[in-house]
């Protein structure tokens, strides 16, 4: 594993897609407990300078049962128009599987 | 009666399924076979178009194998959201093949069709709600639509069915109405129900080899079980718990017509290592019954162009190279023809390097090969593929502003311009409030001359 492990280092998998026209969301499938503590970092503020949207519009879901969290917001350009690359949002996920964990999560 | 199956044979009418799902499915007891036709996922071309994205070939074949068994098991077959986008058109494209089908078989089912496309001029504006993040409803936008549709929930299917239809062909339905639809009928708890409809919308998604076929759902008085309809295959309680996750905005509550599904108190157990226990579902009713709008509207004409490129020196500077095209794009475009800034767009993306995430692509170093698409929306088509071709000679030739000869670069295609006809948008995310869930939905029930 990588000294500074990202997201996805830690994750079964992480998706996005879309959840009707208008909204995006994402879930990060973490390997166990561990994995699911270090993503405690994963807020609305960082989802927000990430992916440029405004944090009030963003909403977290956290399944400890699952180690799973889920983060959805406003899709930032409309489905299938001009500036639309990636219509399913499908590919999305990439920016925040590549985030690194902030060490003191990833030490734990 | 104490229990009530529901075969999922895939997630959407057309994409195909193993024989063996069915065969199995019936053995199983299914009393009912629920299939979804449709989904705005795609985008907005084809609600806008009232097209189907399925190929008719595709579509023909799985509704034959499914009207055969449900003619064999003397069970109903439901098909929600026929034709993708559930128009007026979707429902008559899939009637056409399944009369004909049962023609060619010798079948004799009675088929009901529900249309669920609306009229501008019939919503009443003041009844329209915006779902977040729209905001209110602009009346104009109603009438700016090619198609707007209505998305019913299970009671003007059950309607058909209790009007004596044996196969439903839906328009635009909820993904669970058509799987919760003959469950509510017989009078099974409507927690349960509405949870396994969710579940099996996709058909073998909630398993742990979601392509291995479909799934059969038993809902009994106090919850339901899951199992894959390929015994290779396994329902997990992770596998399944993990599908309420899937293509929603919240993985605890979703809103259906006539309420709201609540899975945050529901427990999943393993009854083997193959079949899922679900318990503790619930719904919640609502005061107000509401149908979900959907409808889309030409926003212009494009016209694509993509070329690439494989030179290193071109690619060191791609960022300087692209500005550059843009930039002379415009100028180009302006002194050929008087076209300003208002009467066309374009976006230019650079496969290869950051095309998909544009402006929060996290990894910008030089790529190895770069496929340029262009694209160019204008008012018409005429306009989109003019400033196409204007650009052809920069696609073909622009060099880097260091660069003191002319590069030729790799079209794709010849000719390089492709016209991709008008294109949509989705503008309706409101609800409207309805006295009646069957009101907006024109339901045709079989005719004796079906039998």
């Amino acid at each position: 594993m990588p000294e500074t492990p990202t997201i996805a280092d830690l994750a079964l998998e992480v998706r996005s897609k879309n959840a009707g026209p208008f909204w995006v969301t994402m879930e990060l499938f973490m390997r166990d407990t561990a994995g699911y503590e270090a993503v405690a970092f994963v807020d609305a503020p960082v989802i927000a300078r990430l992916y440029g949207v405004d944090p009030a519009t963003v909403q977290i879901f956290r399944l400890p049962a699952l180690n799973v969290v889920k983060v959805s917001f406003p899709r930032p350009v409309s489905q299938g128009s001009l500036r639309d690359r990636d219509i399913h949002a499908g590919q999305h996920h990439v920016p925040l599987a590549l985030l690194p964990v902030p060490t003191a999560s990833a030490d734990r | 009666m104490t229990d009530v199956r529901v075969l999922a044979p895939t997630g959407m009418l057309g994409a195909g399924f193993p024989p063996e799902t069915i065969t199995r499915g019936l053995a199983l007891g299914a009393d009912v076979i629920a299939v979804d036709g449709g989904s705005t996922d795609s985008g907005p071309h084809y609600l806008g178009s009232g097209t189907a994205k399925t190929a008719a070939a595709a579509v023909t074949r799985d509704l034959r194998l499914l009207l055969r068994a449900a003619a064999s098991a003397g069970i109903p077959l439901i098909v929600g959201s026929c034709g993708t986008s559930g128009t007026d058109s979707g429902v008559d494209w899939v009637a056409g093949m399944a009369h004909q089908i049962l023609a060619e078989e010798g079948l004799s089912l009675r088929i009901a069709t529900i249309y669920s496309e609306q009229q501008a001029a019939s919503l009443a504006p003041d009844r329209i709600h915006p779902l977040p993040p729209a905001g209110e409803l602009d009346p104009a936008t109603l009438e700016s639509c090619t198609h707007i549709v209505g998305m019913m929930g299970h009671e003007p299917i059950v309607a058909a069915l209790e009007g004596g239809a044996d196969v439903v062909l839906a328009g635009r339905a909820t993904d669970t109405a058509i799987a919760a639809a003959v469950p509510l009928m017989r009078g099974f708890p409507a927690g349960p129900v509405w949870h396994a409809a969710k579940i099996v919308e996709c058909g073998g998604q909630c398993t742990t080899n979601p392509r291995a076929g479909g799934v059969l759902a038993t809902i009994d008085a106090t919850g339901f079980t899951i199992e894959p309809l390929d015994p290779e295959n396994a329902c997990t309680p992770t596998s399944v718990a993990a599908h309420m996750l899937y293509e929603t905005v919240n993985p605890f509550s979703m809103r259906e017509p006539a309420g709201t599904i609540v899975v945050s108190g529901a427990t999943y157990r393993a009854v083997d290592d193959r079949v899922v226990r679900v318990e503790g579902s619930r719904f919640e009713p609502a005061g107000q019954h509401t149908i979900k709008l959907e409808g889309a509207r030409i926003t212009g004409y494009e016209t694509m162009s993509f070329t690439a490129i494989r030179d290193p020196h071109i690619l060191g500077q791609i960022d300087t190279w692209a500005a550059l095209l843009r930039k002379t794009i415009g100028e180009w475009v302006t002194r050929t023809l008087g076209l300003g800034d208002g009467d066309y767009a374009i976006d230019l993306r650079l496969y290869g390097y950051d095309a998909i995430l544009d402006g929060i692509e996290p990894d910008r170093r030089p790529p190895r090969e770069v496929g340029v698409m262009l694209l160019v929306h204008a008012a018409d088509q005429p306009t989109a593929t003019a400033v196409a071709k204007v650009a052809n000679p920069l696609l073909l030739h622009l060099p880097t502003p260091d660069m003191n000869y002319l590069p030729s670069l790799a079209f794709a295609t010849s000719p390089a311009e492709t016209e991709r006809g008008a294109v949509y948008e989705f503008v309706l995310n409101h609800v409207i409030d309805v006295d009646s869930p069957t009101s907006l939905f024109r339901i045709h029930l079989p005719e004796a001359a079906d039998a």
